[in-house]
């Protein structure tokens, strides 16, 4: 096998498992085999893809971030309530929320680098913080009214037929910005080189530091994005939004073949680990017949499949080697 | 006398000591009669009980966590353990299933299997304890729904009722439960050399396992014994609360029990352990909550405190607060 090939088996193998789930699926059930199904995928997944996109780079760097989930509901809640209690303009509350958590996530990083604490613990005491703060704004959920957001939410573009709304366009956008992000700046090798070895990085000269900071901050920001679109999709902000979502986006990440050790993987793999995520969600939905809870035991047996299929080769390239 | 100082200041239990020695304090002063203890029935009632009975379930979690995290691992899938083990309890009596023993025991086969399940991922297969409890964690409170069809469902039998509200000798089961176990599990790891074996494994796995030490089967049974651990907590939530709810059951429980073993000293690089710093860590979350309540505050935002202390114990016992807290006590003594 080429290497080429063999680096890429873990996305490659991603990539074949969601043709055959959705081809599958289409034969199964009629009516899958449609553009409206197709969109919805993105539609349906937009914060999850948000939040994978930014645990992507995260794991990539070999950390891993528990507060995901809370941070989208803090923001989901705090626009809410900047919008409707204080009449503050959308767009200022956005831009409040997307400045109050990226330093939240700068601020994790910086913990997590300058005492050398396990980013699990220290993420998970931010999931804590957040989560109790968002009930602290307030306990029920909050409906936004705002010409803007109407206008937001019922923008969609179309071609021909086909409607593709505002949401599934920011995903799109966003999935090839944190591409380009990963696997063409400085800072994505950087992160790659991180989640190696970090002594190896360190004795390199790259700036180790500045990277973990901002890798936090990054996924923070792309977390409060995803708390956005929430209550773009649902046109409400609930306290509530994203409680396990960390789990969700971890696990859309490891079927994308990103080891959770780091330093491997591709932002490709997490598009197909997404849209096999949400082609799972949508096959249950058509048929029905299975209750909702066998989605979590599905990607629980995904995930336990890729986890063997990495050590499998990390083992056989330890032999060739 | 400044060496034996020194060393109490360093020892890791008196942060969490002094915590809830705050926290009494303040309880006191809010609220005066804080500490009385009734007798009612011959049962024992009064705030102090109540703290000792909810912190119980925290307190056989971080007994397993403890040894896990002694051996360099994590376990996430207590909180989904203890959603299954409801679920088959309550299965089990839904079922016509009367003795109590059969009950219990499919109830802690269950956790155990889940345990030995992420041992075995762990230990035979090399997967990184972060991840293989992780798998669990997200399947495991699917396989809870489905033994519940989603449901929650409500248990009515007097025996079962008894290990979550029962009473041994005015004091509650619970309490008694949780005893029992910390001084069993102080007396297998403390009084013989299995602590000792478990610190070296998670020291460091390989001069353990040249030493002679079989590291892979004495981390497959740490992490049985900590869905052991995890089952008995579960048993005990449903019988308390009368219901297997495989949704909320053991919500963010793992996070409970790893919070009281870091905070009570245990390091979660491994390699070291303290069952009395878990102890105390349980009790001092548990006496936080009840602050909470006492003062008011939602349940649901009750995690913004937890999360600050966490924080602070977490900046406290970094190298980097060390060394700033030594250069401090050499300035004050040098002159």
């Amino acid at each position: 096998m080429k290497p080429v090939l063999q680096r890429r088996l873990p996305q490659l193998t991603t990539g074949a498992i969601f043709a055959t789930l959705f081809i599958t699926a289409g034969l199964m059930y009629e009516g899958f085999f449609s553009a409206r199904v197709a969109v919805n995928l993105f539609t349906d997944n937009a914060a999850l893809g948000l939040t994978a996109m930014g645990m992507t780079l995260v794991i990539f760097a070999g950390g891993i971030d528990l507060s995901v989930g809370a941070v989208a509901g803090f923001t989901s809640i705090f626009v809410a309530t900047l919008i409707e209690k204080h009449h503050v303009h959308p767009a200022l509350a956005a831009l409040a929320a997307l400045a109050l958590g990226g330093t939240f996530g700068a601020g994790m990083g910086a913990i997590i680098h300058w005492f050398r604490q396990p980013a699990f613990l220290i993420t998970l005491a931010g999931m804590f913080l957040l989560r109790g703060c968002a009930f602290w704004l307030n306990t029920e959920s909050v409906g936004i009214n705002h010409p803007l957001y109407e206008r937001m939410a019922d923008f969609a573009w179309e071609i021909g037929s086909v409607r593709i709304p505002l949401v599934a366009l920011v995903l799109a956008a966003s999935l090839m910005v944190g591409g380009i992000i990963a696997h063409y700046t400085r800072f994505g090798r950087n992160l790659l080189a991180l989640g190696g070895n970090e002594q190896s990085a360190l004795l390199m000269g790259l700036p180790i530091g500045h990277a973990k900071v901002w890798v936090y901050a990054f996924n923070s920001l792309c977390a409060t994005a995803a708390g956005l679109v929430g209550t773009l999709y649902t046109g409400s902000g609930n306290p509530s939004t994203g409680i396990g979502l960390e789990l969700d986006a971890i696990a859309v990440v490891v079927i994308g073949g990103t080891v959770l050790t780091g330093g491997r993987g591709h932002m490709l793999g997490t598009v197909f680990g997404l849209l096999i995520f949400g082609t799972i969600q949508s096959v249950l939905l058509f048929d029905g017949r299975l209750s909702p809870w066998w989605s979590r035991i599905v990607v629980g047996v995904l995930l336990l499949a890729f986890i063997l299929l990495q050590r499998l080769l990390v083992r056989v390239a330890g032999k060739t080697r | 006398m400044t060496g034996r100082m020194r060393s109490f200041l360093r020892s890791p239990v008196l942060w969490p000591l002094a915590g809830i020695g705050l926290l009494l304090i303040a309880n006191l002063v809010l609220k005066p009669g804080f500490l009385n203890i009734a007798v009612l029935d011959g049962h024992l009632y009064g705030l102090p009980i109540d703290v000792l009975n909810r912190g119980a379930k925290t307190l056989i979690l971080a007994l397993g966590m403890t040894l896990v995290i002694a051996t360099g691992g994590v376990d996430l899938s207590v909180g989904s353990v203890v959603a299954i083990t409801g679920a088959v309890a309550a299965a089990l009596i839904g079922q016509g299933t009367d003795s109590l023993i059969l009950i219990v025991a499919g109830a802690l086969a269950a956790g155990a299997a889940a345990g030995l399940a992420n041992g075995l991922l762990i230990a035979r297969l090399g997967v990184q304890p972060i991840v293989a409890t992780l798998i669990l964690m997200v399947a495991g409170r699917g396989v809870a729904q489905v033994l519940t069809d989603g449901q929650v469902l409500i248990i009515k039998h007097p025996g079962f009722d008894f290990l979550g509200n029962g009473f041994v000798l005015g004091l509650p089961f619970t309490i008694v439960c949780a005893t029992l176990l910390y001084l069993a599990a102080h007396t297998a790891l403390r009084r013989t050399a299995g602590g000792m074996f478990i610190e070296a494994v998670g020291d460091n796995p390989e001069a353990s396992r040249f030493a002679g030490l079989a590291t892979a089967r004495i981390k497959i049974l740490v992490y049985t014994v900590c869905g052991l651990c995890a089952a008995i907590a579960g048993i005990m939530e449903a019988a308390n609360i009368g219901a297997a709810d495989a949704q909320r059951a053991g919500e963010n429980m793992e996070l409970d029990a790893i919070f009281a073993v870091v905070v009570g000293g245990t390091a979660l690089a491994g390699g070291r352990f303290l069952l009395f710093g878990s102890f105390v860590g349980a009790l001092l979350l548990q006496m936080l909550i009840t602050t909470m309540y006492n003062l008011g505050v939602p349940p649901a935002v009750a995690p913004v405190p937890k999360a600050l202390l966490i924080l602070t114990v977490c900046l406290l016992q970094s190298d980097r607060t060390r060394r700033w807290f030594d250069g401090l006590f050499r300035r004050k003594s040098a002159p």
